[in-house]
Parts: C-alpha cells; structure tokens; sequence
C-alpha cells in the first residue's frame, strides 16, 4: 500500500509494518488503514517510556496492532500521547473488539477512550487505585479488595439498549417490560473452566442479557515480565494457556529470536514442531472432554483424558514437567529428545486415536449431542471477524485463517497437512474442528517424526545459549558466559516488535519492547481467549441458559491466558 | 446355638460386634467418604483433573464424590492461583460450607502466592481462611494431591497428633490413638 502523509517513521518487514501517527490524525490513520485491507484488530497496548534509556517525544504511546484482510500482513501503529493529555477517541464504532482492548489499556495504564460505552476496569477489581503497568507504580504494590462488584449498572446498560427498561425521566429506570430473573453464573461455577463470572437477565429458561467480568485470574504476567531476565519468563509463559504449556514457550522465544535476529538449526525447528503439535493435540483433548462433561456426557472424559495422561509421562520423560514444562529456551530447548522417543511417541498417538475414535462412536450419531450442539451458538464469519476470533473458533465459522498455511513458519510447508473449517459456526462446528484438527496434528508429528534431521538443536550463540557444563566448570570464559547470561540475561536490541503463531486456541501474540538490556521493557501477549470471551456475553443472549453453559466450553476460554 | 445362654451368644457372634464410641465412628465414616470442593483456579485445576480421572483414581480413597456447590462439600481444594480480586469469593465459598471442613490449598500459588509475588497475587490463601494442608509443587504431581488427602483422613480421624488438631476429633481424656485403630 501506498503510505499516506499522515504516517511516519515506517518500518516495514515480510510480515510487519511500523508506522507512527499524530494524535490528532490517528482515526483518519485507522480509517485509511481499514480501507486499504487492515480489517482485524489484533490488540490494543500502551507503553510507559518514562524509563526508557533513549528519547521519545511523549512519555506515552498508544500501539494499534491490525492485521490484513487476507491474514498475511500486521501493521503496528504507534500514537504518543503527552502525560497530561492521555486521551484519545475510542475505536468501538470501527472495531467492535475494541471495547474490551480499550477498557484494559484504561485499565493498566489510564489512558482514557472518549466516547466508551463502558469506560470500567477489567483485569483489575474494582477497588483499585492507580494503573499497575506504569512504570512508577511499584510491582508489589498491593491492594486487597473487599467486595466483589456489582454488575448491575452495566446490566441496566445493557437491558437498555435492548428496549427492556427505558429511562423514567427522574433520573431512575422504568421496570422491565418483561418477567427477568437475575442471576450470576460463576464467578465459581462448575462449568466456568476456571473464575469466570457472567450476570444474566433470565425470562424463564432464556438469556435476555449479560455481561461478563474476567479479570479473576489476573495475575500480572506482563508487569512480572518486566522485572525477570529473558529466560526466566519462559516458566511464566507455561502458565498462559496451561493446557498447551508448549505452544506458549516457543511463542515467546521465536519472538525474542527474532528480535534478536537468529533462527534455530533444523532440528531445533523440528522438535519444537512436534512438541506444537502434541501440545495443541492436548489442548484439544482437555476442552472436548471438559465440554462433553458440560453435556452429561461423561464417558468421554475418561476415553479423551487418559491419553493425555500418556502422554504426562512422554513429556515428563523429556521435559520433567506433567504440565508446566519450561522447555523451550531462548535460542533453543533444555536438552535433545531422548532416544528411543519415537516408540512412546507412536504409543501416544495410538491410543490418542482410539480414544478419540471411541469418543465419535458414542457421539457421532447420538441424538442429544446433534441436537444440543447443531444450530445453538451460531456465530458467523462475518460476526466472527468482527469480534477479532482466531483460530479453531473462527475456522469453525469458515473463515480459513491458519497461520500455519497463511504465513508459514517454521517449515510448515513442508508438511502435509489440512486446517479443517466449518459452514455453520455452531457449537458443533467447533468442536467437530477440534476433532479433525487432532487428526491433521497427529499426521504432522508422524511426518516430523519420519523427517528428524540430526545436528544441533540450538543456536550456536554464546551470547544467546549457556555453555556446557564441562566448560563453566574447567574454563574461565565457560564461568564468566554462564555468569553474564545468568545474572544478566540475553541482551536483545532495543526495539519493537509483534510475533505471533498459531497456538491451540489461535493467534498467540507477542509484543515486545526492549530497552537493550537482559530484561524486557514491557511485554504485551495477544490472548486469543481474551477476545473470544469478550464476545461471549452477546453470543449467550437470546439462547437458553444450559446452551450458554455448553457454548463457553466450546469457546475454550481459557483463564491463564485471557486474564494473565 | 443356644440363644438363652448369654456366654454361648458371645462367643458365636465373636468379632462380629465392635465396642467403639459414637464420634470415632462417625469421623471414620466422614473419612471415609470425603466430598471434595473444588475451587479450581488455574493450572492446578487441570493437574486435580487428572487426580479425579483414572490412572490416579480418587475414588479409591473414598472422595470421588466432586462437589461444586460449597453446601454438599466438607473439604475445600484451592487449586490455582488466589488474586485479589478472587479473595471475597473465596472467603464466602468457604464461609458457605458447612462445618465440619477442612481446606488443602493445592500448589505454591494457593499456598504462598508462588512465583507471583505482585500487585494483585494473594500470598497465600491462609491470609484469609484457615488451611489445614499444603501441598507444594507447580502444579503438584496427582501422588502430592493424593498424599494430603491421606494427611486430611489422618486429620479427621485423629490420628494426626499436629497441636490443635486433636481438640477436632476426640476427648484428650478418653481417647488414645490406639483405641481408635482399633476401632477401625
């Protein structure tokens, strides 16, 4: 595309485009940005620069971060903001997933949107006072919260737009026009995956309207970030979307080599190829299992979750860790496969197969699955877009976006693979996705298995990875290399920058910031189940209730991730 | 059998009669079929999910019966972490529960606030409700989990002799542990 005036300083890569633009030009920016194919809005962050070692007009800056139409370009567009003026007009009349983006920089950082439906926090409770990722603001700055809030005035909001309440002239409300019960689903509900909590305006059996509070399993990953060494993040990364802890740890090292500029050797690619694959084959086998336990379907969790529990011990085999594995390193992994991995490996897959199998036997024509799931929780692919989906969830709508087969990284292009979509964007197309997904990954193992190439598994950087043992303990340099990189951690360029991949519950972004040293700046993740459960509320309304509960499983939300 | 001769009576049904106090009997039944809370948070709650599945089986220790409602549930599992934001809810599950209850806060999180020792991470449930075990690791290993519901079942049937607990189960005066292994 052609760079209007209106932008400056532009960067751009294969991938990705930088671009700065002024405050008062920045809707003009993003309206010439949405006619020329940037359509989806990936993320919105802020960024402190106060400390930061070089100069920068304004001590803050707004990042926009878009992606193309045809989901082969990202486009990064940075507005400063001075300290006294952090306002800017809000971006929900373009981008309907703006609304909770916008909320959480108000929230993190007190940046203010004008012209927000619902200026509210929403990561931190209620009680809160001042904005956690600013830089003045201490990291173990606590503050307790009393009470839990209350969610009626957004409720009324809500009840509002739809025409059931009107206001009374006198400052008050009119009652509802209809027969509504009130009621909280969660925040601990059996069928929340995790601490979620949605308030329902119930007539009789069916949603009205709701609203959803996240924000209970914040456990301020990006301010942690922000004060631990490269490397010591990964452990924190594992805790993102702890049913595919994998995918998260190379999300974050692939973006940190590529700031600084280095690639893995083949091997290295391909062990992590396997290990994305048998991670998102996991994730997947935990959310069919837990959403079939929603339906009352309980054999299946038994069938789905046993051959996960196989392969716990592949992984701690290979790893030490059931669950948390802390794997992958920056320029690498811990250590090499072991050998004689591929028998466990084929074992795994063998019983993933007939676990699976047994699942679709008992569901595949089964009369309550086809009728609770066929039809309920549609989501188009146009609703899909405009609520920022990825991955399965936005496939199962049709819309054919797999990072894998629209920008291939890491040789995906060399295998054969398929990315399953679905035509309806029910409950079943997701799940049925998930299900052929589990399929296509089981094959690219296979293939990674049969293609291993031998050689080095990491970068041969000291700079980057420690040196072995033997060397730290007999050699001068060996102990200084060890010293540096563990006190001081990888020193990766200043800069800006956006990668991402295709994790289990879709685009895992990272956006990082390096001021040069062994420690990020700031760190932003793009959560994909962030954005899904903002959509959530309006996808339950006008469903009935037991749906609503169904329909969260098949979203995937998982808690780790979206509130992190 | 001769029916009318008390001594014959005895010595027929022999083992079959147990003399115990009612409270033994009873915390021996409340061990034996513990009614777990899960408050599943975070990764931990994926590690109990494997507790509760097959290969770990909870069931055979008596407390498969996984309650989500805090009024059916006399042991709470805190499993994941505790942010503040979190804190009231769990004060009120737990307030919910009836007595008697005890709480196991599952993995470094729950028990100590873990690795996320910032703004908005609780250190540690016990700043608000009481626990009775800790189990550490991150997530635990299912055998972790496993091992302090053993340590609640001890709790409960007094034959944990942690200071403070014994006043839960029986009179100091006429209870030893050996009276209650027998009779059990």
């Amino acid at each position: 595309m052609n760079m209007p005036d209106c932008f400056t300083d532009i960067r751009s890569d294969t991938l990705l485009t930088h671009a700065t633009i002024a405050r008062e030009n920045l809707l003009l920016g993003i309206e010439i940005l949405k006619s020329s194919g940037y359509t989806l809005l990936l993320d919105i962050t802020a960024i402190d620069y106060t400390l930061y070692p070089s100069f920068h007009p304004e001590p803050f800056a707004l990042v926009y971060l878009l992606r193309s139409g045809d989901f082969t370009q990202a486009f990064s567009l940075k507005c400063y903001l001075p300290r006294d003026a952090l306002t800017v007009e809000t971006l929900t009349p373009h981008y309907p997933c703006a609304d909770w983006l916008e909320r959480e920089v108000y929230d993190q950082y007190g940046i203010l949107f004008e012209g927000h439906p619902n200026p509210e926090r929403i990561l931190n409770h209620h009680q809160f006072i001042g904005h956690p990722l600013r830089k003045e603001y201490p990291i173990t700055q606590a503050q307790p919260c009393s009470e839990a809030v209350d969610l009626m005035p957004q409720m009324r909001q809500r009840l509002l737009e739809k025409k059931i309440i009107f206001p009374d002239g006198e400052g008050g409300y009119t009652e509802p026009n209809k027969d509504l019960m009130f009621l909280n689903l969660g925040p601990s509900h059996p069928a929340s995956h995790g601490t979620i909590r949605t308030f329902v305006a119930l007539e009789g059996e069916s949603i009205i309207a709701a609203v959803s509070e996240i924000g209970y399993l914040h456990r301020g990953f990006e301010k942690s970030c922000e004060n631990h060494t490269y490397n010591q993040i990964i452990p924190y990364t594992d805790r993102l979307n702890y049913c595919s802890s994998l995918i998260n740890n190379v999300a974050f090292a692939k973006a940190i080599e590529e700031m600084l500029g280095v690639t893995l050797p083949e091997r290295g690619i391909y062990i992590r190829v396997l290990l994305i694959e048998l991670s998102r084959i996991l994730d997947h086998l935990i959310c069919l299992a837990a959403n079939l336990v929603d339906m009352g379907a309980l054999t299946n969790f038994w069938y789905l979750f046993n051959p996960r529990e196989d392969a716990y011990t592949f992984l701690s085999k290979l790893t030490g860790a059931r669950l948390t594995n802390s794997y992958m390193r920056v320029g690498g992994m811990a250590n090499d496969l072991y050998r004689g991995y591929e028998s466990d490996l084929e074992f795994i897959l063998r019983k993933i197969e007939k676990g699976v199998g047994d699942t679709l036997k008992l569901i595949e024509h089964n009369r309550i699955f086809l009728d609770r799931t066929q039809n309920v929780g549609i989501v188009t692919a146009q609703q899909a877009l405009f609520y920022g989906f990825s991955g399965p969830n936005l496939r199962a709508s049709g819309v054919q976006y797999d990072q894998r087969k629209n920008t291939p990284y890491y040789y995906y292009d060399r295998f054969e693979f398929d990315s399953p979509i679905g035509s309806v964007g029910d409950i079943y197309d997701r799940m049925t996705v998930r299900f052929a997904e589990i399929d296509q990954s089981i094959r690219i193992v296979r293939q990674c298995v049969a293609q291993m190439p031998g050689g080095a598994i990491n970068v041969s950087n000291p700079a980057i990875i420690l040196p072995q043992k033997q060397a730290v303990y007999t050699t001068i340099e060996g102990a200084m290399n060890q010293f540096k990189l563990i006190f001081e951690g990888v020193k990766v360029p200043r800069g800006e920058h956006y990668s991402s991949l295709e994790a289990s519950n879709g685009e895992l972004g990272f956006y990082v910031v390096s001021d040069g040293s062994g420690t990020p700046y700031k760190v932003k993740v793009k959560a994909p189940s962030f954005l899904h459960m903002a959509a959530y509320p309006s996808m339950i309304e006008n469903e009935q209730l037991a749906d609503a509960i169904i329909n969260l499983g098949s979203l995937n939300i998982i808690a780790g991730e979206m509130d992190r | 059998m001769d029916m009318k001769n008390p001594a014959t009576a005895v010595d027929v049904l022999g083992e079959s009669i147990i003399t115990t106090r009612v409270d033994a009997m009873v915390n021996w039944a409340r061990e034996s079929s513990l009614w777990p809370m899960i408050f599943g948070t975070a990764c931990c709650a994926i590690e109990f999910m494997g507790v509760t599945a097959s290969k770990y089986d909870l069931a055979r220790f008596g407390a498969e019966a996984i309650r989500f409602s805090p009024r059916q549930a006399d042991l709470m599992i805190v499993a994941g972490t505790i942010t503040y934001k979190q804190g009231p809810v769990l004060k009120q599950i737990y307030d919910q529960m009836s007595e008697p209850k005890w709480v196991i806060a599952m993995g470094a999180c729950a028990s100590s606030g873990g690795f996320y020792d910032n703004y908005t991470t609780m250190q540690g449930i016990d700043t608000i409700i009481p626990v009775d075990v800790y189990v550490a690791g991150c997530p635990p290993r299912p055998e972790a989990l496993l091992d302090a519901i053993i340590q609640i079942q001890g709790i409960i049937s007094g034959n944990h002799h942690d200071k403070g607990l014994q006043t839960m189960c029986c009179n100091e005066n006429a209870c030893t542990p050996c009276d209650l292994v027998k009779a059990r």
